[in-house]
C-alpha cells in the first residue's frame, strides 16, 4: 500500500512523542527527529542521537513505531545517523523555557562553554529562584546529557542540560 | 591481508576497547566512593558502550558475515577480542580506576580527534559525536588526577602506585601494523606518532602539576593486537556475555 501522507503530517503525527526522560519537550523539540522519507511503502524516519549510549533513543524508536502504526504505517524503518552529529544549539528557544519551567536549567549556546574554558565565569540561573549564585556538584547528572548544580540562595539542587 | 579485513580488525580495536572499558567501568555501579561519583562512572561507561555499539556494528557491516555489534560483543572468545590491555585491567581502587581512565582517555581524546578526519565517512561521524563526550571524561579523570595527586599523602600515595602499575599497558597503544599501515595510507587511519607526541606532553603536563612521578619502569607488555590478553579478560567475558550465551535471543 502507498501512503499519501505527506512529510508535514509525519512530523505533526510524531511532535506527540515525549522524549521518555524528559516529557515536557518532544522529539521535533530536542532536535531528534532529523526527517522522513517514503520508498514505497516503506517509511524511512531519520533520527539522531542525543549521547551514543543514550538509553532513551530505544524508547523513542518503539514509540515512533507504535505511532505510526496508529495510523495504518507497519513498514517502517528508523535509522540512527551521527553525521551531522546532534548539539544542544538545535534545541528550540521555546522548548529551552519548557525545560527551565520543569526545573531544568536549559543549555546555553555551545559556544558560551567554551568561553567558560578560556575563563569567563558562568551565570547559570537556579530554574527554581532565578539567583544566579549557584555552583556545578558534579558533571554528570541524572541522565547522560546532564549536569548536577545547586542553589547557593535557595538551597535546591537542579539539573542543567549540559552544552555538547 | 586485503584492506576490508584490515578495516575489520581496526574497527574491533576500537569498538573492543571502549566496549571493555566501559564494561569495567560499569563495575563500579553501586560502589562508588560518593554518590555523585557512582553516576559519574557509570555515566561515563554509558557512553563507552554506545560508541562501541555504533563502531561493533560497522565492524559486522563491513565484514559482511551477517554478525550485529551484540553477536561481536557476545559471541566472540577472549583470543578473538582486539581491546587495549589497559582497557581490562582490574578497578583496584578509586585512585587506581583513575589513573586506568586518565591514561586511556588522553589517548582516546587524542586519538579521535585525528580520527574525525578519516575519509570514511561512517568513522568520521561516530568520532565527531564521541570526541565531544570524550572531552567530559577526560576532564572528569584530569580533575581527579589533581585532586588526589595533589590531596592528602594516602589519595598521593595510591594515585601514584596506579599509574606505576598500569604504565607497562601504555606503550602498546602506539604500536603499528600491517593493519594501521594500510590504513593510514587509505586515509582511513591515523599516524599512531602524531597521537603520541600528543598523550605524552599531556601526560607529563597533569602527571607534574598533580605533584606526580613518571613512572620509571621500561617493561612494556603488549599483545592486543593478536588478541593475547592479560588473566583478567576471560573472567570480564565470563561476566559481560554469560546471560547472552545462556539465553540466546532474549530480550527484556
Amino acid at each position: 500500500m502507498i501512503h499519501t501522507y505527506s512529510k508535514e503530517q509525519i512530523f505533526k503525527l510524531l511532535s506527540e512523542i515525549p522524549d521518555p526522560e524528559i516529557p515536557v519537550i518532544n522529539i521535533i523539540e530536542l532536535g531528534i527527529l532529523q526527517d522522513v522519507k517514503f520508498e514505497g511503502d516503506l517509511c524511512k524516519v531519520i533520527i539522531t542521537p542525543t549521547y551514543t549510549g543514550c538509553p532513551a533513543m530505544r524508547v523513542i524508536e518503539d514509540d515512533i513505531r507504535i505511532k505510526l502504526k496508529e495510523i495504518g504505517i507497519e513498514n517502517v524503518k528508523v535509522e540512527l545517523v551521527f553525521s551531522p552529529a546532534w548539539t544542544t544549539d538545535w534545541i528550540s528557544d521555546e522548548a529551552k523555557e519548557k525545560l527551565r519551567a520543569y526545573g531544568i536549567a536549559p543549555p546555553d549556546h555551545s559556544s558560551f562553554d567554551k568561553q567558560v574554558l578560556l575563563g569567563k565565569s558562568r551565570e547559570l540561573k537556579c530554574p527554581q529562584c532565578g539567583s544566579t549564585k549557584t555552583e556545578m556538584i558534579s558533571q554528570f547528572g541524572s541522565t547522560a546529557c546532564k549536569a548536577l548544580y545547586r542553589c547557593l540562595d535557595c538551597k535546591e539542587p537542579f539539573d542543567y542540560f549540559k552544552c555538547l | 591481508m586485503n584492506i576490508q579485513e584490515a578495516k575489520f580488525q581496526y574497527l574491533l580495536r576500537l569498538g573492543d576497547s571502549s566496549l571493555i572499558i566501559g564494561h569495567r567501568l560499569s563495575e563500579w555501579c553501586g560502589h562508588g566512593p560518593i554518590l555523585e561519583e557512582d553516576i559519574a562512572l557509570i555515566n561515563i561507561a554509558l557512553d563507552f558502550v554506545g560508541n562501541a555499539t555504533s563502531l561493533l556494528a560497522y565492524a559486522g557491516q563491513i565484514e559482511g558475515k551477517g554478525r550485529d555489534e551484540d553477536a561481536l560483543a557476545y559471541l566472540r572468545d577472549e583470543r578473538e577480542f582486539r581491546n587495549l590491555l589497559i582497557t581490562e585491567q582490574p578497578n583496584g581502587d578509586f585512585a587506581s580506576t583513575i589513573a586506568r581512565q586518565f591514561l586511556f582517555d588522553t589517548y582516546m581524546f587524542f586519538l579521535y580527534e585525528d580520527l574525525k578526519n578519516s575519509k570514511d565517512e561512517t568513522v568520521a561521524a561516530i568520532a565527531v559525536k564521541s570526541h565531544k563526550e570524550i572531552t567530559y571524561h577526560l576532564r572528569h579523570a584530569t580533575e581527579w588526577m589533581l585532586r588526589l595527586g595533589d590531596g592528602t599523602t594516602e589519595s598521593h600515595e595510591r594515585l601514584q602506585s596506579g599509574l606505576n602499575d598500569l604504565w607497562m599497558f601504555t606503550s602498546e597503544m602506539f604500536d603499528m601494523d600491517e593493519v594501521d599501515a594500510m590504513l593510514i595510507k587509505e586515509g582511513f587511519a591515523p599516524d599512531l606518532n602524531k597521537v603520541k607526541t600528543a598523550w605524552e606532553k599531556r601526560v607529563k603536563e597533569v602527571i607534574a602539576e598533580a605533584t606526580l612521578q613518571i613512572p620509571t619502569s621500561t617493561f612494556k607488555q603488549k599483545g592486543s593486537k593478536e588478541g593475547k590478553h592479560t588473566e583478567y579478560l576471560g573472567f570480564l567475558l565470563a561476566e559481560m556475555q554469560y546471560v547472552h550465551r545462556e539465553y540466546p535471543g532474549a530480550k527484556w
